[in-house]
């Protein structure tokens, strides 16, 4: 169990902007994000494209600002818990015992959602009954590439995972089945090149216009029947089936926290952006009060006030006196100011 | 301002009118329909304002991008049709376009 200030959920711009507001107030925190890497939707859903409303910085990427915000942060020497989701929150006395997915434990007064739209989890595709495959034979990602030695691995996707997997996987297993719902892919050029290689050596099958109709099999996956554009179905039997559809956002775990939820946001008052829970605040584009804009402008404001209740509740013997970067020496001695 | 038809999946009409200039995902979410996302908030970048558009309306609609086409792929069932309505700004020659809303966004 680890004790800490703050737990921040997201690591976006908006959760690490809240890092650098406590890390002033002498404040720690230990941040915790489902994706494998820092920036949420910024690095995710758009690292290239410009954003043009961030304060007194006239154009930036989702990329450039994650990378600043990272380096304002620095002097703090942050945790970050990648890969894991957080699963459950109990109260504990004055504090909340916070759960991820790999059972990481933390001890904490304050815990700060900041996690956007939600968590990105796989998208599935549309069939009936597909949870029970996803313990034997269908994966939405590669842990271990050996399990697919000397198998027929079905592949469905057309993007850089999905051709990289096709290639790689192509070298072990017995046959490669790539299937995909257009004749264009948008993975890198070169891998599809080397798929289609592959193809007329017969490592590899490709079929295109095709898209998942049914997976048949009792508990694992024995078959997979497709159907072309043109109505054509067809069966194809399997020994495993990689699905690569991206990712999309879901609320997850925090729709079952008890937390007053207004569509799929979270309750908050604007003084301090607390939920109805003590401790428990919710900042960025998770939360909504009359008035509420999803900017990350708006976020930053909100991680600022949020601050100011979290010093509250992790030194209640202490008083805090407000002080400005400027001209305070305690902070500037925290960011490592010479 | 062009009218809009919103069809949910459940059979359910919403009639909008939305100013020259928006997007249908633009008109769907200012004015309450549900079935729009829009999880990204109109960066073509999450496939989540995926709509129908009515065969008739398809010529009149700018073509696709490449970037649309891409994130297509990720939408839940996609038809012929199937458009991502982030995409599709609405001028006085849509008057009257209907589109219907899938059963599930992603």
């Amino acid at each position: 169990m680890k004790k800490t200030d703050a737990v921040i959920i997201g690591a976006g711009p908006v959760g690490l902007f809240a890092v650098f507001e406590l890390g002033i107030m002498g404040l720690n925190a230990h941040v915790i994000d489902n994706l494998d890497k820092v920036g949420g939707q910024c690095i995710e859903l758009y690292p290239d494209k410009p954003i043009y409303d961030i304060p007194a910085l006239p154009e930036c990427t989702g990329e450039s600002l994650t990378k600043n915000l990272l380096k304002q942060i620095k002097p703090f020497n942050t945790e970050f818990h990648l890969n894991q989701r957080v699963e459950s929150l109990e109260k504990k006395d004055h504090n909340w015992i916070v759960t991820t997915s790999d059972q990481e434990k933390f001890e904490t007064p304050n815990v700060i959602i900041a996690a956007g739209v939600g968590s990105f989890e796989p998208r599935k595709p549309p069939i009936k009954n597909i949870e029970k495959f996803e313990k034997t034979n269908l994966y939405y990602a590669v842990k271990d590439k050996n399990k697919f030695k000397d198998q027929i691995v079905c592949i469905f996707g057309g993007g850089d995972s999905a051709l990289d997997w096709t290639v790689e996987l192509s070298k072990i297993a017995k046959k490669v089945i790539l299937i995909h719902r257009r004749d264009d892919f948008r993975a890198a050029q070169h891998t599809v090149g080397l798929a289609r290689d592959l193809e007329k050596e017969g490592k590899v099958e490709i079929l295109t216009c095709y898209q998942p109709l049914d997976f048949k099999g009792d508990e694992s996956i024995k078959t997979v029947e497709v159907k072309h554009d043109d109505g054509q179905q067809k069966n194809i039997e399997v020994d495993s089936v990689l699905a690569f559809f991206g990712l999309k956002m879901e609320l997850g775990p925090i729709a079952n926290w008890g937390l007053d939820l207004e569509a799929k946001s979270l309750k908050v008052n604007t003084e301090n952006f607390e939920t109805n829970e003590k401790g428990i605040f919710a900042i960025g584009d998770i939360c909504t009060y009359p008035g509420k804009l999803k900017l990350i402008l708006s976020g930053f404001h909100e991680g600022a006030l949020c601050a100011q209740e979290c010093f509250k509740r992790a030194k209640p013997d202490e008083k805090y006196v407000f002080r400005f970067t400027t001209s305070s020496s305690d902070i500037q001695k925290r960011l490592g100011v010479k | 301002m062009p009218k809009v038809t919103y069809i949910e999946f459940n059979g359910k009409q919403h009639e909008v009118n939305v100013e020259n200039g928006l997007s249908i995902m633009e008109g769907a979410v200012q004015n309450g329909v549900p079935g729009i996302d829009a999880d990204c908030g109109g960066a073509c970048a999450c496939a989540t304002c995926h709509v129908y558009v009515k065969e008739e309306w398809l010529d009149k609609l700018p073509e696709q991008g490449d970037s649309e086409k891409d994130m297509l792929d990720f939408a839940f069932e996609t038809k012929k049709n199937s458009r991502l309505s982030c995409q599709l700004i609405l001028e006085d020659k849509h008057d009257g376009i209907i589109v219907n809303l899938p059963e599930k966004q992603g």
